[in-house]
């Protein structure tokens, strides 16, 4: 049995049964076991994009070249911004097929607003995301109101918000945005200074460690087991060096794009909101047992809205960033894969489509899968129709090991 | 109260003054339902039920599968909401519009399917919609509460950081008790809580809720166990196909509860048991 500083039995190591996992043996123990019972998290990802990357690579030598990934940069973080807010709508076991035109119309408003009603960016941007929490409220009151399915109401608004996008753009069908305005920079061509993005990488490190640092200064307190400083270290250590690679490697061209870590900086702090706020744990809860959630208090419609409502506002974020990249708002923006995309790189990530399992993690790794799949592609000059067929297949296998994962952790006894 | 009143004693029937199983008067009614009615759609699952519960009293709810008890206290939980009577808490008419309103109340439910939330770990569920610091969840905390109320129930739970989905039964059980204790509420609703715990356990829920008496809670508690009814309830009532069937004293005989309960003298129960008396005097 293993006891704290003060000689007294741990609180949670009580139990006989309980198999020591505080060391660094004992952590990889517990991944695998984790593994085997159907808790994939984002080791299914992980592999597939060694396996994609190796495959392109070996097909074309220029995939893994530092420009191109460069670009590849720039095209996740457009659609994974849409995908961060498809996270949160998975999380509650509901689903948003408007993100696409949601995207789209926005784009166009600031398009409409900026450049042919003459409105500064900086008021133009707000009224963008400003519609788009109105579209997302209405989807909440269509279900919380009248019991109508996300399903039915989204699929709806996909051809209603996409109506309203033709609407506004017009006779002309598209509005070029000015170059060299900060809006088209930030899409195109800001970078991270090379020094900035080694000391970022550096910086989450070390609050990595300090927060774990913290965390089991205050669980030894307590008399709770806590992690070992050793596989502390030995985690946030390993993380950092493989951030500083990542940077020094992009470094090597023109860096990281600002675009790029706005994104990342969105999926931390959706990852935080996730998991260490109230609201998160009641997304959670909703989607694993909407009944119990509601019997625990949990107003379980205002949990809908808000997630509704950061749905479409972040689909109305990543429109303007995918206007910015392309520097026009025109009548393709936000259709065609746009909005396939934004689901399957959230589910190929590992939020699970049955809700109450989920990351906002997945939304960037299943991103960054998609997007290599397409640029792969692009590379070896094939047709968008192959594009389209093989994402596609991505999508199934990905859904499918959803599913399996899921009989997997039912039949293991960890719904 | 129909189909009862030919076949119970005199003595056994509604005591119109409340006191404990020791004798003492009870001092405050925390609840008080009049003419409680419940229909789903065709089936009236409750009719004109009346109930009172006062500050440190356990009330035994008894009756058959389908005589209305867990739709009772879904009602009381702020689950369903009633179709006719009215409820008055510590006094005061109040509408139990939804479950938040009854737990802001004060009332704390251990429901008969658990409520839990399989895709959360146990300190997850016993904080479920009361974490603490809402915006920077206090895991260290938390846990640590969760360990102390876990404790005090004997719960054989190895991990507090497992999903609740690969608990047993009974374990399961436990955190819905856990849970409803974890805010001091001022009346507890138990629907068959001891249903899937062991002999410890039973017996600890028992204890516990001979404690939470004493600290002046009023408790409602579900069971088909006699014994666990009589061992700590002050009064039990009876409910058969959603109405009030009797209101007995924790010591009144067997004979009669099981009349109360099925609704006749002559039922499969003391036929059962005449039986094997007839048995064991031929051996
Ligand atoms: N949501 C519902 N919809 C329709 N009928 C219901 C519903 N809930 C309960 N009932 C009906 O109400 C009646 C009483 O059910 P209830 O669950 O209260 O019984 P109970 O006394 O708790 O039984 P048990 O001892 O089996 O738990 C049953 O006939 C049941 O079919
Ligand atoms: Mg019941």
């Amino acid at each position: 049995m293993t006891t704290g500083d003060t000689g007294a039995p741990l609180l949670d190591r009580g139990d006989e049964r309980v198999k020591q996992q505080d060391s660094v043996g004992g952590s990889i123990r517990a991944f695998l076991g984790r593994v085997r019972t159907g808790d994939l998290g984002s080791l299914p990802v992980v592999v597939g994009l060694a396996m994609i990357w190796t495959v392109f690579q070996s097909l074309n030598p220029v995939f893994l070249a530092t420009n191109n990934l460069v670009n590849l940069l720039f095209d996740c973080s457009t659609v994974g911004v849409i995908s961060l807010g498809i996270v949160c709508i998975l999380m509650v076991g509901e689903i948003d097929l408007s993100v696409g035109s949601v995207s789209g119309f926005a784009s166009a408003m600031v398009g409409v607003l900026w450049v042919n009603l003459g409105w500064p960016v900086w008021l133009a941007i707000p009224a963008a995301m400003a519609v788009g929490a109105a579209i997302g409220l209405l989807y909440a009151l269509l279900l919380n109101r009248l019991g109508m399915p996300s399903f039915v109401s989204t699929l709806a608004g996909l051809l209603a918000v996409l109506g309203m996008q033709l609407y506004i753009l017009g006779a002309s069908g598209s509005i070029n945005l000015p170059y060299g305005s900060d809006m088209v920079n930030f899409g195109q061509s800001l970078f991270i200074p090379h020094i900035l993005a080694y000391v970022f990488a550096a910086l989450a490190g070390a609050a990595m460690f300090a927060a774990g640092v913290r965390t089991a200064a205050r669980r030894r307190q307590a008399g709770l087991s806590a992690q070992s400083m050793k596989s502390l270290l030995l985690r946030t250590g390993a993380l950092t060096l493989l951030l500083e690679a990542i940077v020094s490697y992009l470094n090597q061209d023109r860096g990281i794009p600002w675009m790029f870590g706005f994104f990342v900086g969105l999926t931390v702090a959706m990852n935080y909101a996730l998991t260490r706020t109230q609201w998160g744990r009641s997304m959670t809860a909703i989607g694993g047992n909407r009944e119990a959630a509601r019997r625990a208090g949990i107003d379980v419609n205002l949990i809908y809205t808000s997630a509704f409502v950061a749905c479409s506002v972040l689909a109305a974020i990543g429109g303007v960033l995918s206007s910015a990249r392309l520097a026009s708002a025109s009548q393709q923006a936000g259709t065609g894969d746009v909005n396939l995309n934004a689901i399957a790189a959230a589910v190929i990530g590992g939020t699970s489509l049955f809700g109450g399992r989920g990351s906002a993690y997945s939304a960037l790794l299943g991103i960054i899968v998609i997007q290599s799949i397409a640029s792969g592609l692009t590379l070896l000059d094939l047709s968008s129709s192959l594009r389209y067929m093989i994402t596609g297949a991505v999508l199934a296998i990905a859904v499918i090991v959803d599913s399996l994962a899921r009989r997997s952790r039912v039949s293991h006894g960890r719904a | 109260m129909p189909g009862c009143d030919t076949t119970l004693p005199e003595e056994s029937t509604v005591r119109m003054t409340n006191t404990r199983q020791d004798g003492s008067p009870i001092a405050e009614t925390v609840l008080s339902l009049r003419g409680i009615s419940k229909n789903f759609g065709a089936i009236s699952a409750l009719t004109g039920i009346d109930l009172d519960i006062g500050a440190g009293e356990v009330v035994a709810l008894v009756g058959d599968n389908g005589a209305g008890k867990s739709t009772l206290v879904k009602i009381l939980a702020g689950v369903h909401r009633p179709s006719a009577g009215t409820i008055a808490f510590r006094g005061k008419d109040v509408t139990l519009s939804d479950p938040s309103a009854a737990l802001a109340l004060g009332i704390a439910t251990v429901f008969q399917d658990l409520a839990l939330c399989d895709n959360l770990d146990v300190v997850a569920n016993i904080f479920l919609g009361k974490e603490l610091q809402p915006l920077r969840l206090d895991e260290v905390s938390m846990e640590l509460r969760a360990w102390k109320l876990l404790n005090e129930l004997s719960a054989r739970i190895p991990s507090v950081r497992v999903a609740v989905a690969s608990l047993s039964g009974g374990q399961r059980q436990t955190v819905a008790i856990a849970r409803s204790l974890l805010l001091e509420p001022r009346l507890i609703l138990l629907d068959e809580p001891t249903a899937a715990l062991g002999v410890a356990q039973t017996a600890e829920v028992l204890d516990l809720i001979e404690r939470v008496r004493d600290r002046g809670l009023g408790v409602i508690m579900i069971s088909h166990n006699m014994a666990d009814v009589r061992a700590v309830a002050d009064r039990i009532v009876v409910l058969r196909l959603g109405r009030n069937n009797g209101v007995f004293h924790a010591d009144a005989s067997d004979h009669d509860l099981i009349a109360a309960i099925t609704g006749a003298s002559d039922n499969s129960v003391s036929r059962r048991s005449g039986r094997r008396q007839a048995g064991q005097t031929l051996s």
